[in-house]
């Protein structure tokens, strides 16, 4: 196997055996022994005290070469470039500049921002202006990305990991042969290697991972938003817009429809700097009406939990959680939510979260920044009362 | 119809913890469940069946212990399942599993693949998608409902960001579910005595004619450098006082940090 423990070193301390998030290592006449569990994460490595256990799995293989650039890819809905872009841009300048190489966005459908690219730090931008990419269409966009990458050979890919990046980029990276690291918090250059260092929650964000992929380029991510801050705008910034040809449709693939439901088109809850999010103890599908009132005056929306879809107070759209969406807003105001693992996987990594609960022993207290105990029906219209007197202050 | 649903066996990871002090995983007594989403890919299959007719096969990759949620799938109503098992595919990461299954699906035979929206230990989403890329078929990601079923075309309506969609699809295609599409339904008895009762294949990297190079660790792209805990949230602050001065410190404190 890849991972093998070296027996003359081993001390049986079993200081991997807690390391092991697959339960993989058992200690066997005073040693440690790795099983057939094993599924070569890794992680026991470098936690061994007395280096008796020797990774065998990155035996290097000659790196590719002549790849070169790092690639954004930027996308948009109805030719709205979506702000995860920005902040694809903004990491992707620090991570060009590092590695001395040029940043360029890749633009798939008609847009009258492509300019902004430019502006908030891409070199070059790649464009397909053609109504055939005004949707989602993943046998084309993939198609035309294999086919970028393949003629300009980027370094890096990184992509938003949004309902459009997590769908077609799996496929750009089945057909290059090439490693892809989901919703990246975090991304760095080793200095001694040279390899992008893709570090994303897993375990539905109980522990962390740094991702490599040592011998393969591009190495293809995709970041969730909200994370990566924008880089500088620059309205004088000059740069050139590549016009790329567009490819045939394939057909197998048709979007008939969008459909926008109306409380569905203010729920982006990914892209959200607010959130306010209730839960079983706000009451009933009225009380959400305050809720949406308090988000709206701060310039957020409205998320919920399980409860309270499930009590059919607001739509599955709004979930947030291990079987809804994962959020991480600048502030997440948690209303009447106890906080059951299954929702602080969702929205833990959130910069600020203030909670609102009843009961002073709720979960959601042990992740909060702000913690109130009191009822939301209480101390949300105070909120919205002393936001609108604010206000009127200024 | 040919449907085959995709699904994984995955440690409970709400229950997957690091401890404080020591810094190392508390996963003592942890269980391992079917895939929340699987159990919706499932459900879709039977339903979509129960409409065509036709026949429904669950796969997944794992070690041999993986065998237990092919069970609960045949228990649930799936008519048979494959377990794929080989020292050779340890080490898998998604380009690798993709590889895999696509493989088994080959063998198989079908004209619909069905998997969960993604796996709650990786939280991925991508096996789906290469998978459809390595089999040259369509794929439609986190379907939330299913419109029009037809032995050569589909309509579904996906969950985007900002929408809904609605999509026509020809056969065969691959689709991965999201919650909202149904509700899984529990096993029956005579489900559990069929589970109970049947023998499921295994296959090797041999019997899907799998290449070496593509599987396991060895086909991986990519590699975990190491792991370690989150960092720690900030110190957690109580709220004192009558509910208008709570609401007050809140405020203020939003303020200081410029998030008003």
């Amino acid at each position: 196997m890849f991972i093998r423990v070296n027996i003359e070193k081993c001390t049986g301390c079993g200081t991997c055996i807690d390391v092991c998030p697959y339960a993989a290592i058992i200690i066997k006449d005073d040693k440690a022994f790795i099983t057939d569990a094993c599924t070569l994460c890794g992680a026991c490595v470098e936690s061994c005290p007395e280096g008796a256990i020797l990774d065998e799995r990155g035996k290097e293989v000659e790196k590719p070469k002549d790849f070169k650039g790092v690639w954004i890819f930027a996308e948009q809905s109805q030719g709205k470039i979506a702000s995860v872009a920005y902040e694809l841009l903004g990491i992707g300048r620090k991570l060009a500049d590092e590695l001395k190489s040029e940043l360029c966005a890749v633009l798939f459908g008609k847009s009258d921002e492509v300019e902004e690219l430019i502006k908030w730090g891409a070199d070059k931008v790649y464009y397909v202006n053609s109504s055939d990419y005004t949707y989602l269409d993943d046998d084309l966009y993939s198609k035309t990305l294999v086919k970028l990458v393949n003629e300009y050979k980027p370094e890096i890919i990184l992509a938003g990991a949004t309902a459009i990046g997590r769908s077609f980029i799996p496929r750009v990276a089945a057909r290059l042969r090439v490693g892809l690291t989901a919703d990246c918090t975090g991304l760095e250059i080793d200095k001694e290697t040279g390899n992008l260092l893709q570090i994303r929650p897993a375990f539905g964000g109980n522990i962390m991972a740094t991702i490599i992929c040592p011998n393969s380029r591009p190495q293809i991510a995709t970041v969730r938003p909200r994370v990566m801050k924008p880089g500088e705008y620059n309205p004088s910034k000059n740069g050139e817009i590549i016009k790329i040809d567009s490819l045939k449709p394939s057909g197998r693939v048709k979007v008939l429809e969008r459909i926008e439901d109306k409380s569905f088109c203010r729920v982006n809850l990914q892209d959200a700097k607010v959130i306010v999010s209730g839960g079983r103890g706000i009451g009933g599908p009225a009380d959400f009406k305050m809720l949406w009132e308090l988000a709206n005056l701060l310039g957020g929306t409205v998320g919920a939990s399980r409860a309270a879809v499930d009590e059919g107070w607001i739509p599955y759209a709004h979930q947030i959680g291990q079987t809804g969406k994962t959020v991480c807003p600048k502030i997440y105001i948690a209303c009447g939510i106890s906080g059951a693992v299954q929702h602080l996987v969702g929205m833990q990594s959130s910069d600020i979260i203030v909670a609102i609960n009843k009961d002073p022993n709720a979960p959601i207290f042990n992740v909060a920044t702000y913690g109130i105990v009191g009822d939301a029906k209480e101390i949300i219209p105070l909120i919205i009362k002393k936001l609108k007197q604010g206000v009127s202050e200024c | 119809m040919r449907i085959i649903v995709c699904v994984k066996q995955v440690p409970d990871v709400t229950e997957v913890k690091i401890d404080p002090k020591t810094n190392t995983l508390v996963r003592e007594g942890v269980p391992s469940i079917m895939n929340p989403y699987d159990l919706h890919a499932v459900e879709a299959a039977l339903q979509i069946k129960e409409k065509t007719s036709g026949r429904v096969t669950a796969i997944t990759m794992g070690p041999p212990q993986a065998e237990e949620v092919l069970r609960e799938a045949i228990s649930m109503g799936v008519d048979d399942a494959v377990l794929l098992t080989d020292r050779r595919f340890a080490g898998a990461d998604t380009w690798a599993t993709s590889y895999t299954l696509s493989q088994a699906t080959k063998k198989i035979g079908f004209d619909l693949i069905i998997c969960g929206k993604q796996a709650i230990d990786g939280d991925t989403a991508q096996v789906g998608p290469e998978m459809a890329e390595f089999l040259d078929i369509p794929h439609v990601a986190y379907v939330r409902k299913i419109e029009k079923i037809d032995s050569s075309e589909m309509v579904f309506e996906r969950l985007m960001d900002d929408c809904y969609e609605k999509l026509l699809v020809s056969l065969p295609a691959l689709i991965t579910v999201v919650k909202e599409l149904n509700n899984p339904r529990p096993p029956s008895i005579r489900g559990k005595m069929t589970a109970k009762k049947s023998v499921i294949p295994r296959w090797s990297a041999d019997d899907i004619e799998a290449e070496e190079n593509k599987i396991g660790l060895k086909g991986s792209p990519t590699m975990v450098k190491n792991i370690f805990a989150p960092p720690p949230r900030g110190a957690r602050r109580m709220l004192e006082g009558l509910p208008e001065e709570q609401v007050d410190t809140l405020l203020k404190e939003l303020r200081r940090l410029g998030c008003l």
